[in-house]
């Protein structure tokens, strides 16, 4: 089953189409990639997709409705989430009350049940915590969950975001840059994290330019350049095409090119 | 109930409260510190609202006193004019303000930052605006007389007797404050505060999470300005004005935002204050405005955030 599908997809700011007719089609529960130059519209593209832009042209299709133009926060509860390339924490916030944050979706006391905590709200605090706690462990920070957010490592602040997107129990979670900025020790708990997560049938869609975790974990990779599909296939079929290793060598030079494929 | 879960309970700041609230007469002097008592609870009042707004959310408002202004000509005009019991304006004068902040809260409440506070500040303006040019609704600049609140055949007069309504007042509306906080809104909330995308993508309705607040915080500010009113028995245009708007921006500020505790402190303090630096004579102002500055600066974060990471000792 197709879970998320876009349908020449465009977007043009201040003359460059910096998404340019991309079409991409994901496969339910599987891992998804999406890699390019620097500037290529990587991020661009999963802003169009969270509804965080709306597109100049084409459609988006998330779990067989057309979602082109809805806003994150009504495509979020639909089942669509994501984390941020330069994060997004809620650093005033524990790291417990970041991740109960990510149950609001579930949530269903009103504000005036709120406002005079009625039972129902404390029974839903509490049922929020749970999963909240629940959200922590499956990323190693149960024992961080009274510290506040602002105090946590940025290894373990990606993993924090990782933790409150998982909470709103998505059907498809975007993951940009995951392992951006972490050491191959954080990198590698990053990738057991997602293996983690695909297994509970979440759907996965990464922008990452660790090429070896990408070529570890992905089922298919689609190419980025200047907006436009360079290639799509099984990470053995775009590390061997010569397009794909081309636009890596015109862009960064041979050395970001070796480094990505050897 | 272990003590753990008892010091950690949301209500207990409330209790304090209540309990000072209740302390607090055995150590006046003269009825004239009820007076002072009962102006700070209903200042506190309006600025545990205002934190709501712009400490937990995040979203300043540069007019508040143009709710101010609603609820305490409400009433004035209510019991004068139409002929309606207090009380009963009292609660229009609530819902009047809560209905002017949605339809003036869609719109602006798009805005941030510094926007947002122009837009702000030009309703506050706009309500002291019409308070003073309708002249024969309002009396003009010179204002109105309040006629006493009387609940069935009991006229409420006497300080002493409004410093228990205040107190009783402000301890209720320090309680749903609370209860706000720890509850699916109240976490929305903070987390507009920090960052609006992440809480998008999270599935909170932030447009409708901002405006609720705004409502909330509207309705806090008239209660308190009708309080004002029915205890002064007078009511003038300076009740909406910018300065006012600013004073309770500085209570927030002051006290610490996002800290309800901090909202009675901020009042008590700019309360006080003026009616203690009348020593100063004409340099009152002065001192005034140097001892906010001092405040500021050594305790950064507002008087009661400041302390208690001051106690809680260095951060881990």
């Amino acid at each position: 089953m197709i879970i998320l599908q876009t349908d020449r997809l465009s977007i043009t700011f201040g003359g460059v189409r910096a998404i340019d007719g991309v079409n991409i089609a994901i496969e339910s529960g599987q891992v998804f990639s999406i890699i390019g130059p620097n500037g290529s519209g990587k991020t661009t593209l999963f802003n169009l997709v969270s509804g965080i832009y709306t597109p100049d042209d084409g459609t988006v299709q998330f779990a067989g409705e057309t979602v082109t133009g809805l806003s994150p926060d009504n495509l979020a509860r639909r089942g669509l989430s994501r984390t941020f390339q330069n994060l997004q924490i809620f650093s005033r916030m524990s790291v417990l009350e970041n991740v109960m944050v990510g149950r609001q979706r579930h949530e269903r006391t009103g504000i005036l049940a709120d406002l005079l905590h009625l039972p129902a709200v404390a029974r839903q605090n509490e049922a929020t915590a749970e999963a909240a706690h629940a959200a922590l462990a499956r990323v190693g920070l149960a024992s961080s969950s009274d510290r506040s957010a602002a105090a946590l490592a940025y290894g373990a602040l990606k993993r924090l975001e990782i933790a409150r997107a998982l909470a709103s129990e998505p059907t498809l979670l975007l993951l940009d840059e995951p392992a951006a900025g972490c050491n191959p020790v954080e990198t590698q708990e990053i990738e057991g994290v997602i293996r983690s997560i695909v297994k509970d049938g979440i759907t996965v869609v990464l922008v990452e330019h660790d090429m070896r975790l990408v070529m570890n974990i992905s089922d298919r990779v689609h190419v980025l350049a200047h907006g436009r599909t360079l290639a799509e296939g099984s990470p053995e079929q775009v590390r061997s095409d010569p397009a794909v290793v081309e636009a890596y060598l015109g862009v960064h030079g041979s050395q970001e090119a070796t480094r990505a494929f050897d | 109930m272990t003590l753990r879960t008892l010091l950690g309970h949301r209500l207990l700041p409330a209790l304090v409260v209540a309990a000072i609230v209740v302390a607090l007469p055995w150590f006046f002097p003269s009825t004239y510190y009820y007076r002072i008592g009962a102006l700070v609870f209903m200042f506190a009042l309006a600025v545990v609202g205002l934190n709501l707004l712009m400490g937990f959310a995040g979203q300043v408002s540069l007019g508040h006193a143009g709710f101010v202004g609603i609820g305490a000509y409400s009433v004035a005009i209510g019991p004068v004019h139409l002929g309606l019991p207090s009380w009963l304006c009292l609660f229009a004068g609530a819902v009047l303000s809560g209905a002017v902040a949605f339809l003036v809260g869609r719109p602006i409440l798009r805005l941030k930052g510094h926007y947002l506070a122009v837009a702000t500040l030009g309703f506050g303006l706009l309500v002291a605006i019409v308070l003073t040019n309708e002249a024969g609704l309002t009396g003009g600049p010179d204002g109105m007389s309040v006629p006493r609140l009387t609940l069935f055949s009991w006229t409420v007069r006497g300080t002493e007797t409004w410093y228990w309504i205040a107190g009783a007042t402000f301890v209720g509306g320090f309680v749903v404050a609370a209860n706000l906080m720890e509850s699916p809104t109240g976490r929305a909330l903070q987390a507009i505060h920090d960052s609006e995308i992440a809480a998008l993508v999270l599935g909170v309705d932030v447009a409708r999470k901002k405006l609720a607040v705004f409502v909330i915080s509207a309705i806090y500010a008239s209660m308190a300005g009708s309080y004002l009113a029915l205890f002064n028995g007078h009511v003038t245009p300076d009740v909406a004005g910018f300065l006012r708007s600013i004073e309770l921006v500085a209570m927030v500020v002051l006290g610490g935002m996002g800290s309800i505790i901090g909202s009675l402190v901020g009042s008590a303090l700019l309360v006080v204050l003026p009616q203690a630096l009348t020593i100063f004579h004409q340099y009152e102002q002065t001192v005034l405005g140097l001892i906010l500055m001092v405040f500021m600066i050594f305790l950064r974060r507002g008087i009661v955030p400041s302390l208690a990471a001051a106690l809680a000792g260095p951060r881990k």
